[in-house]
């Protein structure tokens, strides 16, 4: 009996958990990546015990990668040799580590996942509890296979209708945003449920835990159903896994229930500089933009690059935006070759890069001048973030940046989807 | 005693080091660059056992625990918030950051207040304008960490398990 993170604690420890309760958890992945395994090895060596379970861990080359430098080679080099020493199974390359873990299939229904970076809420899409941590306890976890954690209260978020044409799961997660606040969600399960998520395809349920770590929440939940675990069994490794449980809320009790109608929805845009600075898209109109980025862990997915797609087919960008597009992983890169989406985007004018996430954390590929005004698919937009203080960062949804590109300016993508339709 | 030095609500972890200066873990190094771009004369002027004062949800954003190491790195007696971001507050625990949660005192302080804190009561002392405050106390098993100065040592010493005996 309880919310969807007492149900999973529950079934976790073998006993009934409540909101408050302390509980020292079995772990069943532990994420890092280049940026936070560093610190990790460093913890590890200090502790000076062995490793729990290597079977366990997951290391991912993703935040500055390929290097962009030599002091991220060596920190690669670093991690590859810390690998190498303690044959540890996996090590991934080929894309941004929460795609990754997902496509892999590590992140199953009523599994516990701890990663070395914010956005592991990511996992809650898949009813799975995901969470980010530090580094340290990441080196803690590789050797006790252990985490803490306090049963957190949970904060239902009920969307209910259907969005216009032109509004997405993005755009909906923003309005949230603005809704709750930066610290709105601090310390809690933000659970997202009702008929709109019920109808929803996973690429877009995806949004919704992802950027639960925007407000501040612990981890962002969404009950596993059949559309869950249809995506698991056809979409990623998880095949053959299971079978998988549908964990739901059972008689929950809930500190806040926020009640959304998405019907009447615009697109939405978290304005420079906080995620809770949200407007709907008319007011910031025509603003003009100097580069438009189209990637990360939030939305670079296949069927936000197939968007993307449909709208530059035949066009070409604002010959005085850059406009970069990065694929989630590299299984999502090369479907959309075998389609021809890569080429399209070429043919559009846009940079196509390899995966990763380097330009949304200001390291390369992508890093904004003194004065400029980015329009990303990202899901955050603090001060420097993607390179100069000086420049200013825009959140929306993979069409509106599309149409964004084309004018250089902000643009409703509401128009040239109802003529491509 | 230490300079108090004073900061906004909703502190990112980039603001408190930005990304392109990740590639250290070294934390003198890493203090070299701390709130760079919100304060830049922190990192020149800081003097060991200046107190941090943050408003509220201080360390908010990424996983970075480069940003509490940071900080640490400053020599930075504590740091005072309202309320921290949970992963910024268990890193902060974990690595031996002394962090105390008191909005009495956040209210209060100003920029170059001369401020005596007792980390294990809770008490700080505004020597400036005479006022007292008294933090939150922390749960037991996070002043087990506290006390060990970060899980590193306390897991030297103990199982994980006798976290929550």
């Amino acid at each position: 009996m309880g919310t969807l993170i007492e149900e999973i604690f529950s079934r976790k420890v073998g006993n009934t958990v409540h909101t408050g309760e302390i509980l020292l958890l079995d772990v069943d992945y532990i994420m890092s990546h280049d940026n936070t395994t560093p610190l990790a090895i460093k913890a590890f060596r200090e502790i000076g015990k062995p490793i729990h379970d290597k079977s366990r861990i997951v290391i991912h080359l993703d935040h500055a990668y390929p290097a962009p430098n030599v002091l991220a080679a060596e920190n690669h080099r670093k991690i590859i040799d810390f690998v190498k020493e303690q044959e540890l199974p996996y090590l991934f390359q080929q894309g941004v580590c929460h795609q990754v873990m997902i496509e892999e299939g590590f992140v199953t229904p009523g599994s516990i996942l701890i990663g070395a970076d914010s956005h592991s809420n990511t996992y809650g899409a898949m009813g799975a509890f995901g969470t980010g941590l530090g580094s340290t306890e990441i080196g803690v976890a590789w050797v006790t296979g252990k985490c803490w954690f306090k049963v957190p209260e949970t904060i239902r978020v009920e969307l209910h209708g259907q969005t216009q044409q032109g509004v997405y799961a993005k755009d909906v997660m923003i309005h949230i945003a603005g809704l709750l606040g930066m610290d709105g969600g601090t310390y809690r399960s933000v659970e997202f449920g009702g008929d709109y998520i019920d109808q929803l395809p996973m690429h877009e349920r995806i949004i919704f835990p992802n950027m639960s770590t925007e407000i501040g929440a612990k981890c962002g939940l969404i009950a596993a159903d059949d559309v869950t675990i249809n995506y698991l069994e056809n979409e990623t490794l998880a095949k053959g896994k299971g079978p998988f449980e549908q964990i739901r809320p059972v008689n929950p009790h809930y500190e806040r229930v926020l009640e959304i109608d998405v019907s009447t929805l615009a697109p939405q845009i978290a304005c420079h500089p906080d995620v809770d600075n949200v407007r709907p898209l008319g007011q910031v109109e025509g603003l003009e933009v100097q580069e438009v980025y189209i990637g990360t862990c939030t939305n670079a997915r296949y069927e936000d690059l197939e968007i993307v797609a449909n709208l530059l087919k035949g066009k070409r960008v604002n010959p005085y935006t850059r406009v970069i597009v990065t694929p989630a992983s590299a299984r999502i890169y090369k479907k959309a070759l075998q389609n021809g989406l890569i080429e399209i985007l070429m043919d559009a004018g846009c940079t196509v890069t390899g995966t990763g996430c380097g330009a949304c954390i200001g390291r390369h590929g992508g890093i904004l001048a003194p004065g400029e005004r980015a329009l990303t698919t990202m899901n955050r937009n603090f001060i420097g973030r993607m390179g100069s203080p000086l420049s200013e960062i825009y959140l929306a949804s993979p069409a509106t940046a599309a149409v964004t590109a084309l004018t250089g300016r902000i643009t409703d993508p509401r128009k040239s989807l109802e003529t491509i339709s | 005693m230490g300079k108090a030095w004073t900061f906004g609500e909703n502190m990112n972890t980039d603001e408190i080091i930005p990304g392109r200066y990740n590639i250290t873990i070294d934390p003198i190094e890493l203090a070299k660059n701390v709130f760079c771009e919100v304060k830049p004369e922190y990192a020149k002027n800081f003097k060991p056992g200046d107190v941090i004062v943050g408003g509220q949800n201080f360390g908010c954003g990424s996983s970075r625990e480069h940003a509490p190491i940071a900080i640490k790195g400053s020599q930075a007696k504590c740091v005072i918030a309202p309320s921290f971001a949970r992963i910024f507050f268990r890193n902060a625990i974990n690595i031996g950051l002394p962090i105390l949660e008191c909005p009495e005192a956040v209210a209060d302080i100003a920029e170059g207040d001369d401020i005596e804190v007792n980390l294990s009561s809770g008490e700080i002392f505004n020597r400036t304008n005479g006022h007292q405050y008294q933090a939150r106390p922390l749960p037991d098993f996070v002043l087990k960490i506290a006390e060990a100065g970060g899980i590193v040592n306390f897991l030297k010493e103990h199982d994980i398990q006798e976290l929550l005996a």
